[in-house]
C-alpha cells in the first residue's frame, strides 16, 4: 500500500510549491546592499575599448541591468527596457553576467580571452536583435563582479544615486508598471536630492 | 444578440456536463441501467451546447464585432478572413473554448464508437470526461468569459498578435489540444478501470487506440509548433526549451511510455498500475501545462498579476483532479494482480527500461521547467534555466532509450536470450557503426557526438528496416499496427539523423549588408541586389532581394520581410528559407542599420538536415495513425465484449 501512495506524495509537494509560487510576490528582495555603497569593479566593456566602474558615472543617477543571452527572462524583459531608453531618463548600464557558463558546448573549454570573444560577439549579436537599451555593457565573465553585489539569478536591476549607494534591487523582470510606479518616481527624487 | 446567444449555450452545456459527470456514475453505483444510459446522449447534448457557443463567438469574430471585449482585444477590420478564425483562440478565454470544444468532440467520439463496450464502462468513461468539462466550463465561465460584453464598444481591435498571424498557428492549436485533451481519454479509461476494480487486458486493449490518436495529435502539434518557431521567429532555431513547450513535451514523453506500456498490458498482462498510473501522469501533465502557461507563473508574471483568480482556480482544480485520482490509485492499485511472470531480459523488461527512462526524462524536464518557481517559492529569488540544463540533461538520458528501441521489438516476450538478440542484431549494429564512424568524414567534420548520433539514429532505421524484411517474408497477413509501428520508429530514426546533422553542422553568420554586397557560406553565396517596400493587409514591410549563388553559378532567389504590423510596434521577421532533401537555407532580415547607401543586419544560415526533422515527424504521425486504424482492436473490442 505504501509504495502506491508516492505519487500523491510528489504531487502533493508539487502543488505546495505550485501554490506558493502563485501566492509569492518575491520579486522584491531586501537586499543587505541597499543604501550601501555599490561595489566597485573595473569590466571590460562590450565594445572592448577600455574599462569601465562606478565611478565613472559618479555625479549621476544610474541604472545597473544584470543579463545574459541564455537567459529567457531578459528576452521578455528587454523591449520594456529599449522603450525606457528611449525616454533617456537615466543610463543603463548592462552587466553581461556569466555569459559562458561553465557547461557551454561551445565556449566552455576556451580560454579566457577566447571566451572574452565569443562572449562578445554574442552579446553583439543579441543586442542587434533585441535592441540596445544600454548606454554601456560590461563583462562580467567570471561572476566576481556579480557576487560582489549579490546577484541571485539574471535578470536583476540595480538604481544607483548620485554618490554611488544602491538605492533600489529588483530581482526579476522589469515591468512597465514597476518602471512607472517605483523606479521612475525614484529616479526623480534621487536626481533632486 | 449572438454573444448572449454563446454564452448561454455555454452555461447550458456546464450543466449537462455536470449531469454528464454525475448521474451516470452514480449509475453504476446504484446499478441504475437509466441513469448510465444517460452518459451517451448528454456527451452529444453538450458537445452542441459548446459547439453553439464557439460558432457563436466565431460569428462575432467575423462580424467584427468588437462591443465583445475578447474580439476587440483580438481582431481588427483589417485581420485576413482566415486569421479572424484562427484568432478565436488566439488567446486566454478563447483557446480554453477551444479546449472545452476538443473534449467534448473527444467524448462524442467515445459515446459513438463504443458501441462494443459494456454499458457501465461507457457510462464510467464519459461521466470521468463529463467532470473534466464541467470544471473546465465553471473555469470559463467563472473568470475567463470570451463573450463579456465592452461597453461602449471599441472603435477598433487591436488586432491578433503578429506573431500568431501564420498559417502554421491557425492549426497548432487545434493540433496540439486535440493531444492534450485527447490524453483525457485515457486517463478517464484508468480511472473507470480502478472504479470498477477489473484492470485487466480488456481495459488495456480498449484505451489503446484512444491513447496512440491522442499521442499521434500530440506529435503533430508539438512539430507544427517547432516548425513554426523555426520559420517564424526567425532566429532559425527549432527547439527553446521554453516552459510552454516543455509543457507539451513532458505529456508526450510521459504519453510514448504510455503506448509502449499499455501494449504489454493487453498482451501480458504486466505493468497493469504502473500504466494506470501513467495514464494519470500524462494527462496531469496536460493539465499541469495548461496550468503554467494560463495562469503565467512561469512564461509572463504580470499576466498572472493581472487575474490572480485564474491561477488559483486552476491550481485548485488541478489538486483536485489529480489528487483525488492519485489517491484513488493508491486505495485501488495494491488490489492489482500482477501479470505473467518476465524474465530479467524479455520485451517486456526492455518496454519497462523504455518507460522508465521516459518518466526519468520527463522529471528531469519537469524539474528544470518549475525550478524557477521552486527558486521562487523557497525565496531565493528569480531565475530562469537555460537549455544549456537541458541538453546536458536530457541527451544523455535519450541514449540507452534509443538504443533500446531495436532490440526491444526483436526480443521474445516473458524470456529472451541475449545470444538470440546479438545474433539477430549484429549484422545491422556493424553496419550501423561503420556507416557513423565513415559518414561523418564525407560530411567534412568528425566528432564523438556525430559519430553516436548517427549511430543510433542509423540503428535504429537499419534495424526496422531488417525486420520489415523479415516479416514480408514470412507468409500471413501483416496488420496495419505493424506498419504503424515500424514507420513511427523509423521516423524517430530520421529524426535523430536529423538533430544530429543540423545540431553538427549548421553554420550561422550574422552580418552587416548593403546593396551589392554579398556572403558566404561554402558553397553558397548570398547576394543583397534590392530591398523594396511592400504593402501587405495590416502591415507594411521592406523586402531584401538576395541572388543565391551555388560554386558561383545563379541558383535561386530569396525574399525575406521585416514587416510592421500597423497596431503593433515590434517588428516581425518573415525569413526566406530554401528548404531542400539535405539542407535548409535561411536568410532573414535583422534591423536597418541606418547609412547611406542603407545596411541592414543580416542573418544567413546553412542548416543541413533541417527537413529530415519535419519529416521524422511526419513519419511518426503516420505511424501513429496506421496504427491506431488498425481492424484488430475493433475485433478484439467485440471479442471482448461478448462475455460481459
Amino acid at each position: 500500500m505504501k509504495k502506491f501512495l508516492i505519487p500523491l506524495a510528489l504531487f502533493l509537494g508539487l502543488v505546495v510549491f505550485l501554490a506558493v509560487g502563485l501566492k509569492r510576490d518575491p520579486r522584491e528582495i531586501p537586499s543587505p546592499l541597499i543604501d550601501k555603497p555599490a561595489p566597485a569593479f573595473s569590466l571590460p566593456t562590450l565594445d572592448g575599448n577600455k574599462a569601465f566602474g562606478p565611478e565613472d558615472l559618479k555625479g549621476k543617477v544610474w541604472m545597473l541591468n544584470v543579463w545574459a543571452t541564455w537567459c529567457v527572462a531578459c528576452r521578455e524583459e528587454h523591449p520594456v527596457l529599449v522603450a525606457f531608453a528611449q525616454k533617456n531618463a537615466v543610463p543603463i548600464v548592462g552587466l553581461s553576467y556569466k555569459e559562458i557558463q561553465p557547461q557551454d558546448e561551445q565556449g566552455g573549454k576556451l580560454a579566457d580571452d577566447a571566451k572574452l570573444k565569443l562572449a562578445r560577439e554574442r552579446s553583439v549579436v543579441w543586442l542587434q536583435r533585441h535592441g540596445n537599451p544600454y548606454s554601456t555593457t560590461v563583462m562580467d565573465l567570471d561572476g566576481r563582479v556579480g557576487i560582489n553585489y549579490g546577484v541571485y539569478g539574471v535578470p536583476e536591476t540595480y538604481v544607483i544615486d548620485r554618490q554611488g549607494i544602491i538605492r533600489y534591487k529588483r530581482v526579476g523582470v522589469v515591468t512597465p508598471q514597476l518602471l512607472a510606479d517605483k523606479i521612475l518616481p525614484l529616479i526623480r527624487s534621487l536626481e533632486t536630492s | 444578440m449572438i454573444p448572449e446567444l454563446g454564452h448561454f449555450a455555454l452555461i447550458l452545456a456546464a450543466v449537462v456536463a455536470l449531469i454528464q459527470g454525475v448521474l451516470p456514475l452514480a449509475g453504476t453505483v446504484r446499478e441504475n441501467l437509466a441513469w448510465q444510459a444517460l452518459a451517451r446522449p448528454s456527451a452529444a447534448l453538450q458537445f452542441g451546447l459548446v459547439a453553439v457557443a464557439f460558432a457563436c463567438l466565431t460569428s462575432s469574430f467575423l462580424a467584427n464585432d468588437f462591443s465583445v471585449s475578447y474580439v476587440a482585444q483580438h481582431s481588427n477590420t483589417l485581420l485576413p478572413k482566415p486569421y479572424q478564425v484562427a484568432a478565436v483562440w488566439g488567446g486566454h478565454e478563447g483557446s480554453l473554448l477551444l479546449w472545452v470544444l476538443l473534449l467534448a468532440l473527444w467524448s462524442v467520439s467515445v459515446a459513438l464508437f463504443s458501441r462494443s463496450l459494456p454499458l457501465a464502462m461507457v457510462a464510467r468513461v464519459l461521466s470521468v470526461l463529463g467532470l473534466i468539462s464541467t470544471g473546465f466550463l465553471a473555469f470559463i465561465l467563472t473568470t475567463s468569459n470570451p463573450f463579456e460584453r465592452l461597453l461602449p464598444a471599441a472603435p477598433e481591435g487591436r488586432d491578433l498578435n503578429p506573431l500568431l498571424q501564420d498559417p502554421g498557428l491557425v492549426i497548432h492549436p487545434p493540433m496540439l489540444y486535440m493531444g492534450y485533451v485527447g490524453m483525457s481519454v485515457a486517463f478517464a479509461f484508468a480511472i473507470s478501470a480502478l472504479l470498477s476494480g477489473r484492470l485487466d487486458a480488456a481495459w488495456a486493449r480498449w484505451s489503446r487506440p484512444w491513447t496512440v490518436i491522442a499521442w499521434t495529435f500530440l506529435t503533430f502539434g508539438i512539430g507544427l509548433g517547432s516548425w513554426w518557431a523555426y520559420y517564424e521567429l526567425g532566429w532559425g532555431g527549432w527547439w527553446f526549451w521554453d516552459p510552454v513547450e516543455n509543457a507539451s513535451l513532458m505529456p508526450w514523453l510521459v504519453g510514448t511510455a504510455l503506448i509502449h506500456s499499455l501494449m504489454v498490458t493487453e498482451k501480458r498482462g504486466s505493468f497493469k498500475a504502473w500504466t494506470v498510473l501513467l495514464a494519470i501522469a500524462a494527462f496531469s501533465l496536460s493539465l499541469l501545462g495548461t496550468f503554467l502557461v494560463r495562469s503565467g507563473v512561469l512564461t509572463s508574471v504580470h499576466a498572472f498579476a493581472s487575474d490572480p483568480s485564474r491561477g488559483i482556480f486552476i491550481l485548485i482544480f488541478l489538486a483536485l483532479v489529480v489528487g483525488s485520482s492519485l489517491t484513488l490509485f493508491a486505495w485501488r492499485a495494491p488490489q492489482v494482480t500482477l501479470g505473467g511472470s518476465m524474465g530479467l531480459l524479455s520485451r517486456e523488461s526492455l518496454l519497462l527500461s523504455n518507460s522508465v527512462i521516459l518518466v526519468v526524462a520527463t522529471a528531469a524536464v519537469l524539474l528544470g521547467t518549475i525550478y524557477p518557481l521552486i527558486i521562487d517559492a523557497l525565496n531565493l529569488g528569480k531565475l530562469s534555466v537555460g537549455p544549456p540544463y537541458f541538453n546536458l540533461v536530457f541527451a544523455p538520458l535519450m541514449v540507452p532509450l534509443l538504443f533500446i528501441m531495436i532490440p526491444g521489438t526483436v526480443a521474445h516476450w516473458r524470456e529472451a536470450r541475449l545470444s538470440d538478440i546479438v545474433r539477430e542484431l549484429r549484422v545491422v549494429g556493424l553496419l550501423a557503426l561503420a556507416l557513423a564512424l565513415l559518414l561523418p568524414f564525407a560530411m567534412g567534420a568528425w566528432s564523438l557526438g556525430v559519430v553516436l548520433g548517427l549511430f543510433l539514429g542509423l540503428w535504429i532505421a537499419l534495424g526496422t528496416l531488417q525486420q520489415v524484411l523479415f516479416r514480408v517474408r514470412k507468409p500471413g497477413r501483416i496488420g496495419a499496427s505493424f506498419w504503424g509501428m515500424h514507420l513511427a520508429h523509423f521516423g524517430m530514426a530520421v529524426l535523430v539523423i536529423g538533430i544530429t546533422g543540423v545540431k553538427s553542422y549548421e553554420v550561422e553568420r550574422d552580418v552587416r549588408m548593403g546593396l551589392g554586397e554579398q556572403v558566404t557560406i561554402a558553397p553558397y553565396s548570398f547576394k543583397l541586389v534590392g530591398l523594396q517596400e511592400v504593402k501587405g493587409p495590416n502591415y507594411n514591410a521592406v523586402r531584401g532581394e538576395f541572388d543565391v549563388f551555388k560554386d558561383g553559378q545563379f541558383l535561386e532567389k530569396m525574399y525575406p520581410e521585416k514587416r510592421r504590423y500597423f497596431s503593433s510596434a515590434m517588428p516581425m521577421t518573415e525569413a526566406a528559407i530554401d528548404s531542400g532533401f539535405m539542407r535548409d537555407l535561411y536568410v532573414s532580415l535583422g534591423e536597418s542599420l541606418g547609412g547611406t547607401p542603407a545596411q541592414w543586419s543580416v542573418r544567413v544560415y546553412y542548416k543541413p538536415f533541417v527537413p529530415w526533422l519535419w519529416a521524422g515527424v511526419l513519419l511518426m504521425v503516420a505511424g501513429g495513425l496506421l496504427a491506431a486504424l488498425d481492424r484488430r482492436y475493433r475485433r478484439a473490442v467485440n471479442k471482448a465484449a461478448q462475455p460481459a
